[in-house]
């Protein structure tokens, strides 16, 4: 028999810890459906979408009862548009966006990710074409999620990829104005892009992957946090470590329970378990509580960045027994809007874009939901998304971009998206101008952490 | 299957027969019960074997939900595994 304090626990975790699985995401290639004329190749999509993922959101409901796990997201993740779209040789790409917005709303999934071109070494046909349709593509639809993956650690950063994508998030922010700039909230610039990660806004389905495959990705940030509350008084950081790594462990185990129980009803292979941290603006539910529970005042003072590689690492090495297969992001996020600590953070001053980035070296992504000045120059975007690479590309870890100009607003002002996205004040970026800089283009050559051979 | 029963809130008399009274009535034959009670909360928690049950999982959840509210406690079914592979490896 169980031992009444282990089922207590998971009932607490569940009941008043916001435990969940974040996400059940069905990747599927749309290779087969790739086509000469556009309108066919958007008629098979839509309807491979539909055949394939016709029963995932009533698994993903069933197993929630069942089990009394909530499971937050049914998503579905795609073939990088860019290479569908390639034969195509249309400037109407922005179809295939129409196909698998229509196609979500038909499953009822609430993203669907996958606009998305992989131009870390240079742009190929189909590829130029997707990214400069991103903003109307964002703006015409409502579930579909966008990434470009602009650098690699083995292929070096792509400034002229880095260029243009300073233009299109702006842009993008422009054209959804109107609705809090939403569109830039559905945009991730990626170095070192995952082919299997199961988080929006930047899941898409890589070309090495099966024809579909279930990945899930767990959270549990107000676990942890209890957990430290709990019982982290006058412990050592040896101690708070292992406090961080046996949770995870448990998060996790529940999330290969439910990945399994998903592959297996879905009859669709099992791909990974991504073991992440992923705060939601619900009270507690917040990363930066956690660091601020290791005892830091606030998150955001000297010592964060600490506190932060101790967490990312002691998540993943609990995480990683837990699960058969473990892939994606794997370790905390710190998107500032969608974290309550973080936004009292930063409304109160003591997060900056500046600390944000020392902290991206050592979480599991990078400068994620960030609402900038609306009159930021797409010049200083680029920046922002080239150091933001650079760090990625030498520490070989996936980095992220995923800012919002808040079109018409400054620093001081507010942003508010509502739901799981939550509301971000306007942060100061740096002075000064890297407009040269950014306007030479060509490619940064790839470390020598690339030659491992 | 088995499903894990827990009853936790405000010890009052019959709570323990209400819910095996539920249980009964949808033929779900109760495997194994602890409970105990700290000062005055009541954590009782019934493995139960819901095979042969003449209701649906669903149906089972919503009727101990209602026995939860008339005795103002809080009642969760859950599947067993996820309490299995949770805490043992």
């Amino acid at each position: 028999m169980l031992e009444t304090r282990d089922i207590l626990e998971t009932i607490n975790m569940i009941d008043n810890e916001h435990l969940d699985v974040r996400t059940i995401t069905m990747g599927i290639s749309l290779l087969d459906c790739i086509d000469e004329d556009i309108d066919k190749a958007c008629t098979k999509v839509y309807d491979k979408i539909c055949r394939s993922a016709k029963d995932l959101v009533k698994t993903g409901e069933d197993i929630q009862k069942e089990y009394g796990i909530p499971i937050i997201h049914k998503r579905i993740s795609v073939t990088p548009i860019g290479m569908v779209a390639a034969p195509c040789q249309s400037k109407n790409v922005v179809k295939f966006a129409h196909a698998l917005d229509k196609a979500a709303k038909e499953l009822g999934v609430n993203f669907i990710g996958g606009y998305t071109a992989l131009v870390q070494k240079g742009f190929a046909s189909g590829d130029y074409a997707l990214i400069e349709s991103i903003p109307q593509a964002l703006s015409e639809t409502d579930y579909v999620c966008s990434s470009v993956n602009i650098g690699s650690t083995k292929a070096g950063i792509n400034m002229d990829a880095v260029k243009m994508m300073g233009k299109i998030v702006k842009q993008t922010a422009e054209v959804t104005a109107d609705r809090n700039c939403i569109g830039a909230a559905k945009l991730v610039v990626f170095c070192n892009a995952p082919e299997d990660n199961p988080f929006m806004a930047g899941a898409f389905h890589g070309v090495g992957e099966a024809d579909t495959v279930i990945n899930v990705g767990v959270s549990g940030p107000g676990v942890v946090r209890a957990v430290l509350a709990k019982d982290g008084a006058g412990k050592d950081i040896t101690e708070i470590a292992d406090m961080v790594k046996k949770t995870a462990f448990k998060i996790t185990r529940m999330g290969q329970l439910v990945a399994k129980e998903a592959s297996k009803r879905l009859c669709v292979p099992f791909g990974i378990v991504d073991l992440s941290l992923a705060p939601t603006p619900a009270v507690g539910d917040s990363v930066a509580y956690i660091l601020e529970e290791m005892g830091l005042e606030v998150c955001g003072c000297h010592g964060t960045t600490a506190a932060l590689a101790l967490l990312n690492d002691a998540v993943k090495k609990g995480g990683v027994m837990a699960s058969s297969h473990v892939g994606g992001l794997s370790g905390a996020f710190i998107p500032v809007s969608e974290d309550a600590g973080m936004i009292h953070a930063a409304n109160e001053g003591y997060l900056d874009i500046t600390k944000l980035e020392s902290m991206t070296a050592v979480c599991s992504v990078g400068l994620d939901m960030i609402v900038v000045p609306g009159d930021i120059t797409p010049e200083v975007i680029s920046a922002i998304i080239a150091d933001e690479a650079a760090i990625g590309m030498v520490n070989t870890k996936t980095t992220a971009v995923r800012l919002i100009p808040a079109i018409g607003k400054s620093a001081g002002d507010e942003l508010n998206f509502g739901g799981l996205l939550g509301r971000g004040p306007v942060m100061p970026v740096r002075k000064g101008s890297p407009e040269v800089f950014i306007k030479r283009g060509g490619r940064i050559p790839a470390p020598l952490q690339a030659l491992k051979n | 299957m088995k499903a894990v029963i827990t009853v936790i809130g405000k010890d009052s008399v019959g709570i323990l027969a209400k819910v095996s009274e539920a249980c009964s009535k949808a033929d779900v034959n109760i495997v194994e019960v602890t409970q105990s009670v700290l000062q005055d909360m009541f954590a009782m928690i019934m493995l139960v074997e819901i095979d042969k049950s003449n209701i649906g999982f669903e149906q089972l959840q919503a009727n101990l939900k209602a026995v939860g509210e008339t005795t103002n406690t809080k009642i969760h079914v859950m599947h067993e595994d996820i309490f299995n592979s949770m805490h043992r490896i």
